[in-house]
């Protein structure tokens, strides 16, 4: 057809040729079912959480009320139906800042005058680059990294991705050195770097980040008067030791600071809440013109008023809240102590991980090469031959072959049982 | 506090910056008005607390058969309870975040357009893109169709959030299509090449056309003689046209509208078949713009496979998308929805035109839309822009009435208002109208020249 369309919509930045969507579609077209389909590909791929779902159906089932549009017995629906302020739902935001400073122990607030609300996180991070990076400037990202911001932060927004290459030598921790590294490497190509962004908890790594790592960044970023993202989308999700700690809690002995504004944390419901069918996501920062650029941009992506109401009850419900992120956890913990012990059990080791709904998996040593080629042969085998949909780790931009993220949380117990069972059969083979 | 060094690593246009028309328009008018604009809000009518206050009428929204939709929802608690068939499916659905939109919700939707357009064409859930609102509907078409530095053509006057949605992200130019009171501001052959030209003059790639239709501000539908212009015209240039069908619901008087659809029938076989594109949303026609709901549809499969995955910055919530399915599904209340909002449409548009009548004020023959596009230049002090914005002044602050002046829609003419009848309870509309009776009786200098 001749024409005329955009390069964006010809081109392939949105990403979704990798592996990453490939897998998807492979499950897509043979998906396990344990009545209809027993030899079916078992999702393995999805991050989603799954196990927690039951206790926001029984505070549903409580509160019909809430959902069918009532305040107090009164129909508000006239109100919500016309409300489309991208200020957002006063009501919600309060409700949403204080579930995420509970998420984080109550160790910080926030404040909901600076909170935008936006259509999952996917906008949110779009939307930030959007306001930071103008087309041909670049973000820094560790790697591993989760495939979708190759669509999310570089498609429609013109912005780079470069590289902070972490490795299994520290447990693929972010280093000085690696920090510089990236820089230096984006100057080599003349790309005028404006922030880097980091995702805490790790996706695909599962891990939290240190103190000293926090620090690191923050002192990068002074250095080089950039920016800092913090997509803590995962801040729900963390099951183990060592504690949470949020950049929230390491930018407030910078108060005073010329930094203060240039940190900007994302946060999102559909990890911790598992509710990514709703499109819940938030950006937060103390840098007024963000606040209002991102404010009017939300335009683009606003929550549903429906959504915002219900929420806004669901999370002001603190007894929900509490017994929600603790009973939360503990699924997680031993769902993830499930399936590491049936690895192990395998000869197949993790990297020690304490939150996420995935494991960072160390199959290094079933390649028959040292070499992305012989990673994809061995995805492959595992996506058609064993029947689990993984991601392998180049989808996530691994500078290591042979690792591979394993998603724990989107699928019911006996299922873990059956894909850790079907493992166990290919490597004694 | 955001140093200058913070701020120059912002690349964010200041908003009001890119708000502005850039054509022919003192930057410091539309300025002020943003200003005054925020003014308004803090005193707003009320009936009982704040009877003197200032009434909107510059806010396009459908209230008045929000109650139709209340009544469905009372008789069908189960449906928001995320209940199907006494069954819960809140599990299925808040893990629900498919692009590809759900499919019961798709159909009902696609369903309800055909029936708008009484069922003269019928539209394919498979070309449909589902999208946070028309907003970002149309903000996406430009992202497919249009590089940085494109242009889309655009008729005048047209709704002034157009300005940030097609071209602030995207960094594509809107050139201004003129349309005049001559031949009440119809597009003509003319008026196209002359924009095309003009264009052309800056060096700007031309990549499409947007129309709206019925028209906002001007409440008017195309007549077919325009849609086959417009038709000819991108097939000529081999350009994109978009319409923006979001008050499709809306058309309460004769002459009959023609939707886009309608007359690109007979081009299926062509090459421009896969060059038109429809805009929808429920936020006009339903009245619901916070549940945010907007659609693309178009033959054009590179379209639907971009848009698709770039809804995903943008989806509709599925808690929405069930409840709406539910909804645009029982055929009895799509029915009578339809012919009961006309009927209170019509009814509340005439009441508006036949009051400002009444005051000497008359507005453009309009068939649709939840406005009427008012003619006040025999109210003007010259016929000027600035003598525009004075009289706006005025209506907002003496009259207390927050109407919207033409050039804030880039009209080319001073002197041209539109003003929202559906928005209000009707004894509010009776008092805006009683207000603006006094306030031409009075005289326009008259209450300023009192000692």
């Amino acid at each position: 057809m001749r024409l005329l369309l955009s390069g964006k919509a010809k081109c392939n930045s949105h990403g979704q040729d990798s592996s990453y969507f490939l897998g998807l579609q492979a499950y897509e077209k043979n998906p396990y079912d344990q009545t209809r389909n027993p030899q079916g590909i078992i999702q393995m791929g999805l991050a989603e959480n799954q196990l927690s779902l039951d206790l926001v159906e029984s505070w549903l089932s409580e509160n019909q009320d809430v959902a069918g549009f009532k305040s107090d017995g009164e129909s508000i629906f006239r109100e919500l139906a016309l409300f489309q302020d991208y200020h957002g739902l006063p009501a919600f935001k309060k409700a949403l800042v204080q579930f995420m400073a509970e998420i984080r122990g109550n160790k910080v607030s926030f404040d909901p005058k600076k909170i935008v609300l936006t259509a999952g996180a996917t906008s949110a991070n779009e939307t930030l680059v959007f306001c930071l990076a103008k087309a041909g400037d670049t973000i820094l990202i560790p790697t591993p990294y989760y495939p979708g911001f190759d669509r999310d932060l570089k498609w429609r927004t013109g912005a780079e991705i470069v590289p902070i290459h972490c490795t299994s030598s520290n447990d693929f921790k972010i280093t000085a050195r690696a920090l510089q590294q990236a820089y230096q490497e984006a100057q080599n190509c003349n790309l005028k770097v404006k922030g880097v962004l980091v995702t805490n908890p790790s996706n695909p790594l599962g891990t939290t980040m240190t103190r000293a790592e926090l620090d690191l960044l923050m002192d990068f970023i002074v250095e080089k008067q950039i920016h800092l993202v913090c997509d803590e989308i995962y801040s729900g999700t963390v099951f183990g030791s060592p504690n949470y700690t949020s950049i929230v809690e390491v930018l407030s002995k910078y108060e005073k600071a010329e930094v203060w504004d240039r940190v900007h944390v994302v946060y999102s419901l559909s990890k911790d809440l598992g509710l990514p069918g709703f499109r819940v996501g938030a950006i937060y920062t103390n840098n007024g013109s963000i606040i209002a650029a991102a404010t009017k941009m939300s335009s683009f992506g606003l929550v549903s008023s429906q959504t915002q109401y219900f929420l806004s009850m669901l999370l002001s419900d603190k007894k929900f809240t509490r017994n929600y992120i603790s009973e939360n956890k503990k699924r997680l913990e031993k769902r993830h102590a499930s399936l590491i012990s049936g690895l192990q059990n395998a000869g197949i080791s993790c990297l020690k991980s304490n939150a996420g709904l995935f494991s960072w998996v160390d199959m290094r040593h079933l390649l028959s090469s040292s070499t992305f080629e012989a990673e994809m042969e061995l995805w492959e085998k595992i996506v058609y031959d064993v029947k689990l949909n993984i991601s392998p780790g180049s989808s996530c931009h691994c500078s290591e072959p042979g690792w591979f993220r394993v998603c724990f949380a989107n699928m019911a117990e006996e299922t873990l049982e059956i894909a850790i069972r079907r493992i166990k059969a290919f490597v004694d083979v």
